[in-house]
C-alpha cells in the first residue's frame, strides 16, 4: 500500500458515486429497481471509504498526501504572470475521517430511504439525487486548492435545492428550495471574493503554496487586515452553508424535503461543510477574524436554542437545534479549539443524523404528521426508534458516557481556556446556557412525542415500529453516539487514538503580531540534544484548557441534567402548566415561538426597504427633479428653435448621408450572404489566401 | 533529376486537396460533392502517412491513416442519408437551390 | 531514374489525373469511376510509401465501400426519380483563381519549409507494428471507433427510413 494506491482509492471513491447519478438518471424511469444499483454503488464507496481511512491513519499517520496535475495553462497573462491552475485532490487525517462519515451517514440514509420513499412517483431519480449529492460532498472533502472547494460547493448547493425541492409540487416545498439557494448565493458571493483575494495575491488556489506564502510574511494587500478580511470573507461561505447567523433562516424552512434528505444534508453533511471549510483554512484566519468568527458562532448557537425551545413542529426542533450545534462548532474554531470542533463534528454527524432518521420513523408511522401535539405514547408502539431516539438525544444533550459529552465538554473547556487567558467569558457563558436549553428542547421532544397519552387515537392504533430497513440505521447511529469508539475514558475526549494522534492542530501561518495572544509559536526542547519542535499554543494555554477541564466538565453535565430535569417538571408530571409558562412570560415565548422575527425583519428591512426607497426616489422626482425640469423647459424652447434651424439643415444631412452609405454597404454585403454553403467557403478559400499573404 | 522523397507526396497530396476543394466550391450535385470531400481525405491521408514514412514518429501516422479512413466511411454513410433527406425535403440535390441557410 | 521514382510518377499521374476528371466531368457516374482511379492510384502511393496495411483498407474500404454507396446514391436520386445525371457546375473562374492560387502558395510553403527526414533502412512490412499499437496504446480509440461506426450505421439506417 503506497501513496499512489491511496489517490486511486480516493478518486474510486469519489467518482463512484456520479456514476450512480449518471446511471440511475438517465436509466431510473424505465427500469424499475435501479436503486439497487445506486444502493450498491454506495456500499461500494463506503467500504473503499474504510479501507482509505484504515491504511491512511494506520500507516501514513503523520503525512499529508496530494496529488495535482496541472489542469489550465495559459502562460502569460498581463498582472498576474503565469496563470496556471492545479487541479488535485489532498489526504490527510481530517479528509479520511470526513470521508468514512460522510460515505457512513450516506449510506445509512440510502438503505433508510428505500423504505421511506417506497410509493413515491419519481423513486429513481431521489437515488440518483441523493448519489450526485454525496459526489459533491466528497469533492468538497478531498480537495486540495480552493477553487475546487468552490465547485464542488456550489455543486452541494445545487443538490440541496434538488432535494428540498423533491416534491416541487408543493408550494412551500419548491419555495423553501429556493430560499435556500438564494441565501446561500449572499454567502458564496462573500467566500467568491474572499477566493478571488487570495488567487490575485498568490497566484495559486493550492492550500499548501497559499499557507506557505503567508508563513514567509506575504500578505494581501501588504497588511494583516488584508488577510483579516479575505478570512472574513471566506467565513461568508461557511455563514450560508452552515446556516450561521444571520443566514440561518434557510435552514428551518429547508425541513420541506424529505425526511432522510433532512438528515444527510442538513444536519450531518452538508451544513458541516462550512464548518469543515474553516477548520481546512484554519492556519490563515487571524486572530481578528477568529474573533468575528467566535461570536458569530456564539450568536448562532444561543439564538436558536431559544427558539428551538417552543417550537411545536418536530423537525424544526431538529433543524433549529442544528444551527445551534454547528454555532458550537464555528464557536470553537473561533476561539482557537480547533480540533474539539473537528471532533463536534464527527460526533454531531451521527447523532443528529440518527435523531432525523428517528423522526423520519415516527413521521413515516404517523402518516406524515409532524406536529408533535399530535403525538405522544409512541414508547410503547415503537420501543426501538425511542431507545435510539433517546441515546441520539442524551448524547445531543451532552450527558456522560455519550459521545456528544466528549466533544461537547471539549468545546466548553476551550471557551472556558480562551476567557480565563483572554478575560472573555461571553463565549463560555453562552455555550452553558445554551447546553442547558439544547437539553431541556430535546426532552420536551421526547416527552410530548413519546410519553404521556396519545393524542390522535386513530393515527396512534395505525402506528407500528418500522421496517429492518429503517430501524438497522438508526441502531447503527445511536451505537456510534456512544462514547467508546472515540475515547476508552468516557470523561476524557483525549483518552482515544483520535484525538491524542489523529487530529492535531495545524501551524499556523499568520504573523505572531496578529494572532492570538496564546497562539504565538515558542519553540519547545524536546530532548537533550536541543532538538526543538514548534508547538501551536503555548504552554499557558495547554495549562488553562487543563484547569478548565473539571469546571466545565461538572457544570455542563449539571446544566444538562437540569434541563432533562425541567423538562420533565413540565411536560412528563406536569407540576408546572406550559401554557401557564407562557402567558406569564408572553414577550418572550412569542419572540421564541415566532423565531425571533427574522423572516418578518427581513421581510421588512430588505423587501420593504427597497420599496420605501423607491417611493423615497419617486418624491424626490415629483418635487424636485420636476422642478428643475420645468425650469429648464422654457430656456429649452427658446434654444431649440435655434438649434430646430441647425438640425434641419447640417444634422439631417448627416443622419440621411448616414444612412445612404449604410445602405450602401448593406447593399454591397448582402451579395456575400447568399445562403448557398459552397459560396460560403469560397470566402473561407480567399480569407485563407489573405491570411497566408499576412504571415507568410 | 532528385530523388523521390518526402516532398514529391506532399506536392501530390496539396494538389489533390486544391482539386478537391474545387469539386467541393464548384459542383451543384451534391454526392459530387461528397466526392471532393472524398478526396481532400485522401490528401491529408498522403501527408500522414508519408511523414510517418520520413518523420520519425513510428507508425503513429499511419494508424492515423487508418482512423481517417475508417471516419470516411462513417461520414460517406450518413452523408447520403442526409442527401436522401434532403431530395425527399426539397425535391432536388443541387446544392444551389439549397438556400434556406439566407433566411 | 529508378525503377521506383517510375511506379511514382506513374501512380502520381493517375491520381492527380483521374482526380482532376472526377472534378471537371460533367456526368456523375463518369466522375465515379474516376474517383475509383484515382483512390486505386493513391492505393498505390500508399505501397510505395511501405504502408502495405493502408493501402489494402484503402482499396477494400474506399474502393470497395464508400464508392458503392456513392453510386448507390447516384442511382437511388438520379435514375429512379429522372433527375438529369449530368450535373451543372457555377462559379467556375473564381474557383479557380482561389485554388490556383491556394496551390501554389501550399507548394511553395512545403518547399520552402526545412524538413528533418528519417531514413529508415528497413522496409518489411507495417501490419505487426500497427496491430501491436492498435491494441495497446491506442486500444480506447479502436473502441471509440467501433461504436461511432455502429452509431453511424443506426443513425443512417433510421435517417434514410424516415
Amino acid at each position: 500500500m503506497t501513496e499512489s494506491v491511496l489517490i486511486k482509492i480516493a478518486l474510486v471513491t469519489l467518482f463512484l458515486p456520479l456514476i450512480g447519478f449518471i446511471v440511475t438518471l438517465l436509466f431510473g424511469k424505465r427500469i424499475k429497481w435501479l436503486y439497487w444499483f445506486e444502493n450498491s454503488i454506495l456500499i461500494i464507496t463506503f467500504l473503499l471509504a474504510f479501507v482509505l481511512a484504515y491504511f491512511k491513519l494506520a500507516y501514513f499517520t503523520d503525512q499529508t498526501i496530494i496529488s495535482e496535475f496541472q489542469w489550465i495553462n495559459l502562460g502569460n497573462v498581463p498582472i498576474l504572470k503565469t496563470f496556471t491552475i492545479e487541479l488535485g485532490i489532498m489526504l490527510d487525517n481530517i479528509t479520511v475521517l470526513m470521508i468514512f462519515v460522510v460515505t457512513l451517514v450516506s449510506l445509512v440514509v440510502h438503505l433508510f430511504s428505500v423504505d421511506y420513499m417506497k410509493g413515491d412517483k419519481r423513486y429513481n431519480r431521489y437515488f440518483a439525487y441523493l448519489g450526485i449529492f454525496t459526489f459533491s460532498m466528497l469533492g468538497i472533502v478531498l480537495t486540495d486548492n480552493l477553487l475546487m472547494i468552490y465547485i464542488f460547493w456550489e455543486l452541494v448547493g445545487i443538490s440541496s435545492y434538488l432535494l428540498i425541492g423533491f416534491w416541487y409540487e408543493k408550494k412551500t416545498a419548491s419555495n423553501a428550495a429556493k430560499k435556500a439557494f438564494l441565501v446561500n448565493r449572499i454567502g458564496d458571493i462573500g467566500m467568491f471574493l474572499g477566493i478571488l483575494i487570495l488567487f490575485t495575491t498568490y497566484n495559486t488556489f493550492s492550500f499548501d503554496k497559499i499557507f506557505y506564502q503567508v508563513s514567509i510574511g506575504n500578505l494581501p494587500f501588504g497588511t494583516e487586515l488584508g488577510l483579516t478580511i479575505a478570512g472574513i470573507l471566506l467565513f461568508c461561505g461557511a455563514i450560508g452553508k452552515s446556516a450561521q447567523f444571520p443566514l440561518h433562516v434557510w435552514l428551518p424552512d429547508a425541513m420541506e424535503g424529505p425526511t432522510p434528505v433532512s438528515a444527510l444534508i442538513h444536519a450531518a453533511t452538508m451544513v458541516a461543510a462550512g464548518v469543515y471549510f474553516m477548520i481546512r483554512i484554519f492556519p490563515i484566519l487571524s486572530g481578528d477574524a477568529l474573533l468575528v468568527i467566535a461570536t458569530i458562532g456564539a450568536i448562532s448557537a444561543f439564538i436558536p436554542a431559544t427558539i428551538a425551545v417552543t417550537q411545536n413542529d418536530i423537525k424544526k426542533v431538529l433543524a433549529y437545534s442544528t444551527i445551534s450545534q454547528l454555532g458550537y462548532m464555528i464557536m470553537a474554531i473561533g476561539v482557537g479549539a480547533y480540533t474539539f470542533a473537528f471532533f463536534h463534528l464527527i460526533t454531531h454527524a451521527f447523532f443528529k443524523a440518527a435523531l432525523f432518521l428517528g423522526s423520519g420513523s415516527v413521521i413515516h408511522s404517523m402518516h406524515h404528521e409532524q406536529d408533535m401535539r399530535k403525538m405522544g405514547g409512541l414508547r410503547k408502539k415503537m420501543p426501538l426508534t425511542y431507545v435510539t431516539f433517546l441515546i441520539a438525544s442524551l448524547a445531543l444533550s451532552g450527558i456522560p458516557l455519550t459521545s456528544g459529552f466528549l466533544s461537547k465538554d471539549g468545546i466548553l473547556a476551550g471557551t472556558f481556556a480562551f476567557g480565563s487567558l483572554t478575560g472573555n467569558w461571553w463565549f463560555a457563558a453562552s455555550g452553558f446556557l445554551v447546553a442547558f436549553l439544547t437539553a431541556f428542547y430535546m426532552f420536551r421532544a421526547i416527552i410530548l412525542t413519546f410519553h404521556g397519552k396519545p393524542k390522535n387515537k386513530e393515527k396512534y392504533e395505525h402506528a407500528k415500529e418500522s421496517s429492518f430497513l429503517m430501524a438497522m440505521p438508526l441502531v447503527v447511529l445511536s451505537l456510534l453516539s456512544l462514547f467508546f469508539w472515540y475515547s476508552l475514558n468516557p470523561f476524557n475526549p483525549e483518552g482515544g487514538k483520535l484525538l491524542s494522534s489523529w487530529v492535531k492542530p495545524p501551524e499556523i501561518s499568520v504573523p505572531q503580531n496578529a494572532r492570538y495572544d496564546f497562539m504565538k509559536t515558542e519553540t519547545e526542547k524536546v530532548n537533550e540534544a536541543n532538538l526543538t519542535e514548534e508547538i501551536t499554543y503555548s504552554p499557558a494555554y495547554t495549562n488553562a484548557l487543563r484547569t478548565a477541564h473539571y469546571p466545565t466538565l461538572f457544570t455542563s453535565a449539571s446544566l444538562a441534567l437540569l434541563g432533562i430535569l425541567f423538562a420533565f417538571l413540565i411536560y412528563q408530571w406536569k407540576f408546572i402548566d406550559p401554557d401557564e409558562l407562557a402567558n406569564k412570560f408572553k414577550p418572550a415565548y412569542k419572540l421564541s415561538f415566532n423565531k425571533w422575527y427574522f423572516d418578518e425583519i427581513y421581510y421588512a428591512t430588505f423587501v420593504a426597504g427597497t420599496l420605501a426607497l423607491s417611493r423615497a426616489i419617486a418624491f424626490f422626482d415629483n418635487k424636485f427633479v420636476d422642478g428643475i425640469v420645468n425650469g429648464s423647459a422654457f430656456v429649452t424652447v427658446k434654444l431649440s428653435a435655434f438649434t430646430g434651424k441647425f438640425d434641419s439643415i447640417v444634422v439631417d444631412g448627416f443622419v440621411n448621408m448616414t444612412a445612404y452609405l449604410s445602405g450602401l454597404t448593406g447593399l454591397f454585403f448582402r451579395r456575400f450572404q447568399t445562403g448557398k454553403v459552397q459560396s460560403y467557403l469560397m470566402f473561407v478559400i480567399f480569407s485563407i489566401i489573405i491570411l497566408l499573404y499576412i504571415f507568410k | 533529376m532528385i530523388h523521390i522523397g518526402l516532398i514529391h507526396y506532399l506536392i501530390v497530396s496539396s494538389i489533390l486537396f486544391c482539386l478537391g476543394i474545387f469539386g467541393v466550391i464548384t459542383r451543384k450535385n451534391a454526392i459530387m460533392v461528397l466526392m471532393g470531400i472524398e478526396l481532400i481525405l485522401n490528401s491529408a491521408n498522403i501527408n500522414f502517412v508519408a511523414f510517418a514514412r520520413y518523420g520519425n514518429f513510428g507508425n503513429s501516422g499511419q494508424l492515423t491513416a487508418l482512423f481517417v479512413i475508417i471516419l470516411a466511411a462513417a461520414e460517406a454513410a450518413i452523408a447520403m442519408a442526409i442527401v436522401l433527406n434532403i431530395y425527399k425535403m426539397f425535391s432536388t440535390i443541387n446544392v444551389d437551390e439549397i438556400d434556406t441557410l439566407k433566411d | 531514374m529508378t525503377v521506383y521514382d517510375i511506379i511514382f510518377y506513374l501512380f502520381a499521374l493517375i491520381t492527380v489525373g483521374s482526380a482532376f476528371f472526377v472534378v471537371t466531368l460533367r456526368n456523375i457516374l463518369h466522375s465515379a469511376f474516376f474517383l475509383l482511379f484515382a483512390l486505386f492510384g493513391i492505393a498505390g502511393l500508399y505501397v510505395l510509401l511501405s504502408a502495405d496495411f493502408i493501402a489494402v483498407v484503402q482499396l477494400v474500404v474506399y474502393v470497395g465501400g464508400i464508392l458503392v454507396v456513392l453510386i448507390f446514391g447516384v442511382m437511388l436520386t438520379n435514375k429512379i426519380t429522372h433527375v438529369q445525371i449530368k450535373s451543372g457546375t457555377l462559379q467556375i473562374i473564381p474557383a479557380a483563381i482561389g485554388t490556383l492560387v491556394l496551390g501554389f502558395a501550399l507548394i511553395k510553403i512545403f518547399l520552402t519549409t526545412n524538413w528533418k527526414t528519417v531514413q529508415l533502412s528497413a522496409e518489411s512490412s507495417s501490419v505487426q507494428g500497427l496491430g501491436i499499437l492498435l491494441v495497446n496504446q491506442y486500444s480506447v480509440v479502436f473502441e471509440l471507433l467501433g461504436i461511432l461506426l455502429l452509431i453511424a450505421l443506426i443513425g443512417a439506417a433510421s435517417m434514410a427510413r424516415r
